[in-house]
């Protein structure tokens, strides 16, 4: 190994970190944007890989796709919306306040190579995920088309940096308040009418928003890749909490994805899975207000 | 035959009633008293040439820490074992001491053999009774200076650590998850290993001087090879089990489906039988299958029932003899009131009208004659077809390698099942200072073989580094 890029362990205190460094509520505080001081993942965090975290003791292991990183100041920046007990939770802690544990980076980084002419679709946090594996693809010098939906105007989020890194950005809302009113495969019937050489989609959103893009995407064979945020445990290739059918085989999502061929996943068994503990989440956020 | 003293049959362990231990988490056998205890060692004939020894995968000087019980020497008796095992209290508990030291004891020629795993599990918790876990109960040897990484906090890795601190190496541990201890923490129910005494083992590997990272992969958050950069000498690799086998049967991921490490990590890593206390939920339904026939199935089925469930079956494909599980694990299980559907096989699972799973199809199987080398094998039954109905499924059928270390490892050379090549007197693999053991190497087996590897490893850690022969023995107790 070279010596410039030898990383000394020691540098790193270990349990001083995992702090919140930056908090923000964005789309009318239905999601939430944070830095989290984490030196040793910072450094090597790759577009599409994700960390497990805690809140506190007794916590749930959360996996949260990791959207952005400063290897500099040492930071990864994560965003989740508030949809059950945990993230509640992680929406309490404040600029300071500490994470009980996280560990990553965690999952295959996604192969990033030039391609050519790229459509990134991306929908709610999923626009958050999308914004990391987009700023990859912008480094190897490929036309980027990003096309971000939401609800409505103020729902729309990283419009700003998405502009940064893409040659060109469509708005969709599905009320028409901002951008093109309609749903993002509305803009993307647009661009593959007008597009001939698109040879790479990537959508990342709500199962129900993956599913529609790769459906849309199917009958022009054009390669369609999805990024899945099954349920998760351990995340390190143990449990098999995340297992997936993809081409009819089960995956794991911890260690063979979370970036997978969207053509090949069965959406809708994930979307089954993903509500098997939905009645216990309600019995969890009423012990805790009780 | 001349008997000069009166017979003294086998102590017998007191144990939780079945009525009480299906409804709680406590462990099942209570432990010996003192005077049980001395009573026991005193059955050990003291054989000039011990099999037992040769019996246990770390060579514990058996009728050494035995023959202190019986003097009531509790404490030099613990210090005896720790001379070669640093976790008496997790091996007292779940070693399947009938196939190893026990059943090479002379005793059980004619009668029955000393009871040496209940008798190692007496003096570790006196010990631990009597004395803070955090000191060190063997006296370490002076630093040398060398650094050693050790990869996974199981029991694996927890024996090369501590075998390396004793000798004087500066040892220092990463671990995956959030807590230390592996699949001591993960995998085994609290029922069977109480957390709080693998807490106290690890405090134990701690106080050798032994440093413990936890939230830490290594393959991802440090490579192998940055471990190397950084000074450290040696690395060893016991990274455990990796992704549940399935059957690859249509439903197999139905809701309701888990692997047995799911299930078991919910429950004991996470803590889910204490939910809504804990945040980490598990699904339990009232009527249970459990596929499978080793220890982990009894666990799980063993789990299922006190979570709640009304009936817990085990489904397994061969017969009660064939089953690879711990005799007193399946008796302890057949107490409890667990079914066993034997020569049984799952084809599918079905699904009620929400997906989740209602029933499962299986074959009845028959055993054919055995093989060349004896092992006699199940082929279905044709047109046995039956349906039975289950509302929650455990899949207990054993683990793949975990892959992340080896795909940014190139040079580690591994199986076509990706379990890691390695030297078995040593644990060296293709990779010069990186050694391996446990889990990982040999597929899923016992504790204590995983930590008979970490002492070969050991061994062979100390020898590259300091160019000494191994040591046979651990420095004596100060």
């Amino acid at each position: 190994m070279a010596e410039q890029d030898l990383v000394k362990l020691e540098a790193f205190d270990f349990y001083s970190s995992n702090r919140v460094m930056e908090k923000s509520e964005l789309a009318k505080r239905t999601i939430v944007r944070m830095v989290i001081e984490t030196p040793l993942i910072a450094r090597k965090a790759k577009a599409g890989q994700f960390i497990i975290l805690r809140v506190r003791e007794g916590g749930e292991r959360v996996p949260m796709t990791i959207s952005d990183k400063d290897p500099d100041k040492g930071t990864i920046t994560i965003y989740f919306q508030v949809v059950g007990k945990t993230t509640a939770l992680m929406r309490t802690l404040e600029v300071g306040d500490r994470f009980q544990d996280v560990v990553g980076p965690l999952g295959k980084p996604d192969h990033i190579e030039k391609v050519g002419r790229i459509v990134m679709v991306g929908g709610g946090t999923g626009t958050a995920v999308l914004y990391h594996i987009t700023t990859a693809y912008r480094q190897l010098d490929n036309y980027i088309i990003g096309i971000i939906g939401a609800r409505e105007k103020e729902l729309i989020i990283l419009e700003k940096e998405m502009r940064q890194v893409c040659n060109e950005v469509i708005i969709v809302t599905d009320d028409g308040s901002y951008g093109e009113k309609g749903l993002v495969t509305d803009a993307l019937g647009k661009c593959l009418k007008q597009y001939n050489d698109i040879r790479l989609v990537w959508g990342i959103g709500p199962l129900a928003m993956m599913k529609a893009v790769a459906n849309q995407t199917r009958p022009h064979k054009i390669k369609t890749m999805v990024s899945l945020n099954p349920i998760m445990l351990d995340g390190t290739g143990m449990c098999g909490c995340c297992r997936v059918s993809v081409g009819g085989i089960a995956r794991f999502c911890c260690v063979d994805g979370p970036g997978f061929d969207g053509h090949e996943v069965d959406f809708d068994e994930l979307l089954r899975r993903k509500g098997m503990f939905l009645s216990y989440e309600r019995d969890s956020l009423l012990f805790s207000v009780r | 035959m001349e008997q000069k003293k009166e017979k003294v049959p086998r102590v017998t362990m007191p144990e939780q009633t079945v009525s009480s231990r299906i409804r709680n988490f406590n462990e099942v056998p209570v432990g010996l008293t003192e005077a049980m205890a001395v009573q026991e060692a005193a059955r050990c004939l003291q054989c000039k040439n011990p099999q037992c020894v040769e019996g246990c995968p770390v060579e514990v000087d058996i009728p050494g820490f035995l023959r202190l019980v019986k003097e009531q020497k509790f404490l030099e008796a613990a210090r005896k074992i720790k001379e070669k095992n640093a976790l008496p209290a997790v091996c007292g508990r779940v070693c399947p001491q009938e196939d190893q030291c026990e059943k090479r004891c002379i005793l059980g020629v004619r009668g029955e053999p000393c009871a040496v795993g209940y008798l190692e599990r007496f003096v570790a918790d006196w010990e631990a009774s009597q004395i803070r876990a955090d000191k060190p109960a063997v006296a370490l040897a002076p630093p040398t200076g060398f650094r050693v990484a050790v990869v996974g906090s199981g029991p694996s890795g927890l024996t090369v650590a501590a075998d390396l601190a004793v000798l004087g190496h500066e040892v220092t541990m990463f671990e995956a998850l959030h807590q230390t201890g592996g699949v001591l923490v993960y995998g085994i129910p609290e029922f069977r290993l109480p957390k709080a005494i693998v807490g106290r083992e690890v405090e134990y590997v701690r106080s050798l001087g032994v440093k413990i990272y936890t939230d830490f992969i290594v393959g991802q958050t440090f490579s192998v090879d940055e471990l190397l950069a950084n000074g450290f000498q040696a690395v060893y690799l016991a990274l455990g089990a990796g992704l549940p086998m399935f059957m690859q049967l249509q439903g197999e991921n139905l809701n309701g489906i888990y692997s047995a490490n799911e299930f078991l990590t919910r429950v004991n890593l996470m803590r889910a039988w204490e939910f809504p206390q804990a945040d980490t939920p598990v699904y339990v339904g009232k009527n249970v299958a459990v596929i499978g026939g080793g220890n982990v199935a009894m666990d799980c089925a063993r789990t299922a029932l006190r979570l709640g469930a009304k009936r817990v079956t085990v489904v397994y494909r061969r017969s009660r003899s064939e089953m690879p599980a711990r005799h007193e694990e399946i008796i302890r299980a057949e107490e409890e009131g667990i079914i066993f559907y034997y020569l049984t096989n799952p084809i599918r699972y079905l699904a009620d009208d929400k997906h989740w799973v209602r029933a499962m199809e299986c074959l009845r199987m028959e055993l054919t004659q055995p093989d060349a080398s004896g092992r006699r094998s199940v082929v279905p039954i044709e047109g046995s077809e039956q349906t039975i109905d289950f509302d929650s499924v455990i899949v207990a059928i054993g683990t793949r390698a975990n892959p992340i270390v080896a795909l940014t490892t190139p040079d580690l050379k591994v199986n076509k099942w990706g379990y890691y090549i390695v030297d078995e007197a040593t644990g060296q693999t293709s990779k010069p200072g990186v050694f391996a053991g446990g889990d990982i190497v040999t597929g899923s087996a016992t504790v204590i073989s995983a930590m008979g590897a970490g002492r070969k490893a050991a061994r062979a850690i100390h020898r590259m580094l300091t160019g000494d022969p191994a040591p046979g023995a651990a420095p004596e107790a100060p």
